[in-house]
């Protein structure tokens, strides 16, 4: 299945120049780039492995993009995302997020219920690899 | 203009004007005084760069242009000013994306222990993409004395940046005219990937003047005819001494200046008008131990 | 106003003197950064001068009654009265701009109920008014920092659901009425695993015989949980949780929370107090909160009389609520595009500037309250997006109800027909394209490869709401969309 998190899950996955057209958008206001990825896509999953410290101060997309090859050369197999940072007052949050790589086969999510007496059912998800 | 005459014809004039690469060039002429070669050769490396540009567009350009400099001379004679400027019009002429400019000592590439280097020349190669990475001092990076030096995987790094990336950034190495000529020599590597050398000057006296005019007008004081003389008699002295940086002494000539006329103005007390919160008095030019065969203040 | 009875008498005399000369008109007076401070638009009726009128709202919602009582005089009374301090007649209307400043002593701290009961308690029956409208409201940081505010705010939300740089989506479930629990749930299953974010119940949707509100609760996170397992997203239904009593509505509160629900509902005609007691709820139990204007329309919507919806955007982040709709500028409901845009800021902005073409008349520092996430709902569609994205920006949900379940291909595929089409106007965004104005032609070009989006886009093509807006700024006249 295809999951869906990220800003642009929807659309066909982006060629490096589109990835390279979003990182710029997100240089140009000024927010540093984080790359992150991790074998276990969970909704709940938080914290993605870092690679690498978020980049500060790099003003030309093509920067990031060669840290986002290097990334999918490392982990092929694995999702990877990028994340444009705006740590301005009252913001201070992942402004924008998407993934730029996914294993071939994406795992299936198994829906656990715990049935109760009183028709309450408590729900978990579980990643099937 | 028709189809077929864009395949034989260019408007090399409309190409100027539409990259904007005189108003830079106008605005280096005005803004660094004297430096007339330097000028010119930014000039003609402007124009070369505008025709690769314009028979690329017309096929018949082979391989792009080599861009990396280097920029040679005493300090203060406006490297760093004219290598920003270099950026700029870089960046216009569509050769960098970004046209910014990144400084580097070897402090900034050179790390202190194993596997520490790498990550912090890519890092300024990162934060240089786009734009000019500006590297001071350069030769700096080769140690020959000591053979475990670190920086030996800096320059290797930037040697295949500047062949591999080309289109990503722009190398400037900067520094004094000999020091570099041995650095190239040992570095061959660095001497084939550069295209122009540019050799800084040193300034004259009635340059410098000029210099010292343009930044005590720009910080709103005023030499009197006194001051003026006696700080024309400082340069011609201390233009003598060792540790003379051209338009880096001046302006801290000019600092030391204001010191003492600021102690001079308190000590006197009373009111003051603003003509003489600006002027700058011979005093206080004279005060100088240069005067003395001193020198104000080493490496200044 | 009634006629001075007192003549040339002092200001105690036993009588009725105008309020104007009882102090409550000051034109020197100078608000403090402390004042709470109103606009109000009156009409007086005719032969009350203005500044009278004025001076009059100033003192029924603050210390005065109709004639002189010696009682004030066992008081501070000149701190407590309300100064209004301006009157300004509005161009080519009959009506005048009365501003007002209140110490910040007359008010319980923390109470939305408080301060609506002294500032529109008695004033709006005013016999010698014809009519008059709260416009806007200054609320001073010392007073905002006695409220809780939103319980989680835009930041949090998006951190808790882990969805950034886009619009949030949403859609009603319809028919409004009607459903039962296990069809009803089939509708937030398939909304939700098409590609919205949110389903969300109607502001009428409480307990009623054809659907109680348990089994709906259980239905719908069935839908939501296999909506999650379908996507790998985070999902949410607004359970609405809106019932005759504060004790039901925990009830049903504490039953959405057991059951895993990120997110509940109430309706605004709960009353201030019920919301503030929710708000409470929502930050203690780690739910968000999304508050459905329901009702306001009676007040907020005639230009002349009432209260307006800025003024109520303010009291609810105030009373703290993390969603609150808020217009769509170009939907089925009232909204004109100045006027929303005002609503936005104030729900959404760090601080604001007095701003009239927006109908902001003061400034308003909210003083790291954090920023409720507002709502667009009511007749939008997915070929509207680049108009909705323009106007009300990323930070905020489009609800499309019908233009998610009225998709001829079935509610997922309306769902991502939506999802599509405000990815690809935030990727055009982003690339620095023209959206708005070639934001047909973006659509056009992601309904090649997605037959979702074309159908959505064929079905609803034409259909515009162009009425004139009845509530717009003074300082334009702008048109409708």
């Amino acid at each position: 299945m295809r999951i869906t998190q990220g800003t642009f899950s929807f659309l066909p996955d982006f060629t490096d120049e589109e990835i390279k057209a979003q990182i710029q958008y997100c240089l140009d206001n000024g927010w540093p780039i984080s790359i992150e990825y991790t074998d276990d896509p969970h909704p709940r999953n938080t914290y993605w492995e870092m690679w690498g410290l978020p980049m500060f101060d790099i003003r030309d997309a093509v920067a990031i993009m060669q840290e986002v090859t290097a990334c999918r050369r490392a982990f092929p197999e694995h999702y990877i995302r990028v994340n444009g940072y705006d740590r301005s007052l009252g913001r201070a949050t992942t402004a924008l997020s998407f993934i730029v790589n996914r294993p071939t086969v994406e795992p299936e999510f198994e829906l656990q219920r715990q049935e109760f007496a009183d028709r309450q059912v408590k729900y978990t998800l579980q990643v099937r690899r | 203009m028709t189809t077929t005459e864009t395949l034989t014809t260019i408007d090399l004039d409309a190409a100027y004007r539409e990259s904007n690469v005189q108003q830079l060039l106008d605005e280096l002429d005005r803004e660094l005084i004297g430096l007339t070669p330097v000028k010119t050769r930014i000039r003609e490396i402007a124009s070369l760069l505008l025709v690769a540009r314009l028979r690329e567009q017309m096929g018949l350009s082979t391989e792009p242009p080599t861009l990396h400099m280097s920029f040679t001379g005493q300090p203060g004679t406006g490297k760093t000013s004219v290598a920003m400027r270099m950026a700029k019009i870089l960046h216009h002429l569509g050769y960098v994306r970004k046209g910014h400019m990144v400084v580097a000592t070897r402090d900034d590439l050179v790390g202190q222990y194993v596997g520490h280097t790498a990550p912090k020349t890519k890092e300024m190669l990162k934060k240089a993409t786009g734009g000019v990475l500006f590297i001071d001092e350069a030769y700096y990076l080769y140690r020959p004395e000591n053979e475990r030096d670190y920086g030996q995987e800096a320059i290797e790094m930037l040697l295949q940046a500047m062949e591999n990336q080309r289109g990503d950034l722009v190398v400037i190495l900067a520094g004094y005219k000999d020091r570099m000529a041995t650095f190239f020599q040992a570095n061959p590597g660095f001497h084939s990937r550069i295209a122009h050398h540019i050799d800084f000057p040193d300034y004259t006296l009635e340059e410098l003047m000029q210099i010292a005019e343009m930044m005590v007008f720009q910080q709103n004081y005023a030499f009197d005819a006194a001051s003026r003389q006696a700080f024309h008699e400082y340069l011609a002295l201390r233009m003598m001494q060792p540790h003379f940086s051209n338009a880096r002494s001046v302006r801290n000539a000019l600092d030391r200046i204001k010191l003492r006329q600021a102690n001079r103005l308190v000590r006197a007390g009373g009111a003051v008008s603003k003509a003489e919160l600006m002027r700058i008095d011979a005093a206080d030019v004279r005060q100088s131990r240069v005067f003395q065969g001193g020198i104000d203040q080493p490496a200044g | 106003m009634a006629t001075s009875t007192n003549g040339n008498k002092g200001r105690w005399s036993a009588g009725v003197t105008p309020y104007a000369e009882m102090g409550y008109y000051q034109p020197d007076y100078e608000p403090k950064d402390t004042d709470i401070l109103c606009a109000f638009r009156l009409v007086p009726q005719e032969g009350v001068e203005p500044i009278e009128a004025g001076a009059a709202v100033a003192g029924e919602s603050s210390t005065a009654t109709w004639t002189v009582v010696w009682t004030d005089r066992l008081s501070a009374f000149e701190h407590y009265q309300a100064k209004c301090y301006r009157v300004e007649p509005v161009p080519g209307a009959d009506q005048h701009i009365a501003y007002i400043a209140y110490d910040l002593d007359l008010f319980e701290e923390g109470s939305i109920a408080n301060l609506t009961a002294s500032i529109i308690g008695n004033v709006f029956g005013f016999k010698a008014l014809r009519s008059l409208r709260l416009e806007d409201m200054r609320i001073p940081p010392h007073y905002a920092k006695t409220f809780q505010g939103p319980p989680h705010g835009i930041v949090m939300e998006r951190e808790y659901l882990n969805k950034y740089g886009r619009p949030l989506l949403g859609a009603t479930v319809k028919p409004k009425l009607g459903l039962s629990a296990r069809n009803y749930g089939r509708v937030v299953y398939e909304a939700l695993r098409g590609g919205l974010d949110f389903t969300k119940d109607d502001e009428n949707i409480n307990s009623q015989p054809f659907m109680r509100w348990r089994d709906r609760f259980l239905y719908c996170m069935e839908g939501v949980n296999r909506a999650m397992a379908a996507t790998g997203e985070i999902k949410g239904h607004y359970l609405n949780v809106t019932a005759g009593t504060m004790e039901e509505m925990y009830e049903r509160a504490e039953f959405a929370k057991e059951l895993g629900s990120v997110i509940i509902m109430i309706d605004l005609v709960i009353g201030y107090t019920a919301i503030q007691s929710m708000s409470k709820w929502a930050r203690k139990n780690g739910v968000i909160l999304h508050l459905h204007r329901a009702g306001h329309g009676t007040y907020t919507r005639q230009k002349t009389h009432g209260v307006s919806f800025r003024v109520i955007s303010k009291w609810m982040r105030l009373a703290g609520v993390d969603h609150l709709h808020a217009g769509t500028i170009v939907g089925k409901l009232e909204g004109d595009p100045n006027t929303v845009q005002g609503f936005y800021a104030t729900l959404r902005s760090a601080r604001l500037d007095p701003n009239p073409l927006q109908g902001l008349y003061f400034e308003q520092d909210w003083a790291s309250l954090p920023g409720v996430m507002p709502v667009a709902s009511g007749g939008i569609h997915a070929g509207q997006i680049h108009q909705l994205l323009h106007y009300l920006g990323e930070d905020v949900v489009f609800q499309f109800g019908g233009g998610t379940i009225g998709h001829p291909d079935g509610i997922a595929e309306g769902a991502a027909a939506n999802r599509i089409a405000v990815e690809a106007m935030i990727q055009a965004r982003n690339e620095g394209r023209d959206y708005l104005n070639e934001g047909p032609e973006i659509l056009a070009r992601a309904a090649r490869w997605s037959p979702a989006l074309a159908k959505a886009l064929e079905t609803w093509k034409d259909i515009t709401f162009n009425f004139e807006s009845t509530d717009t700024p003074d300082v334009m006249v702008t048109p409708s969309y």
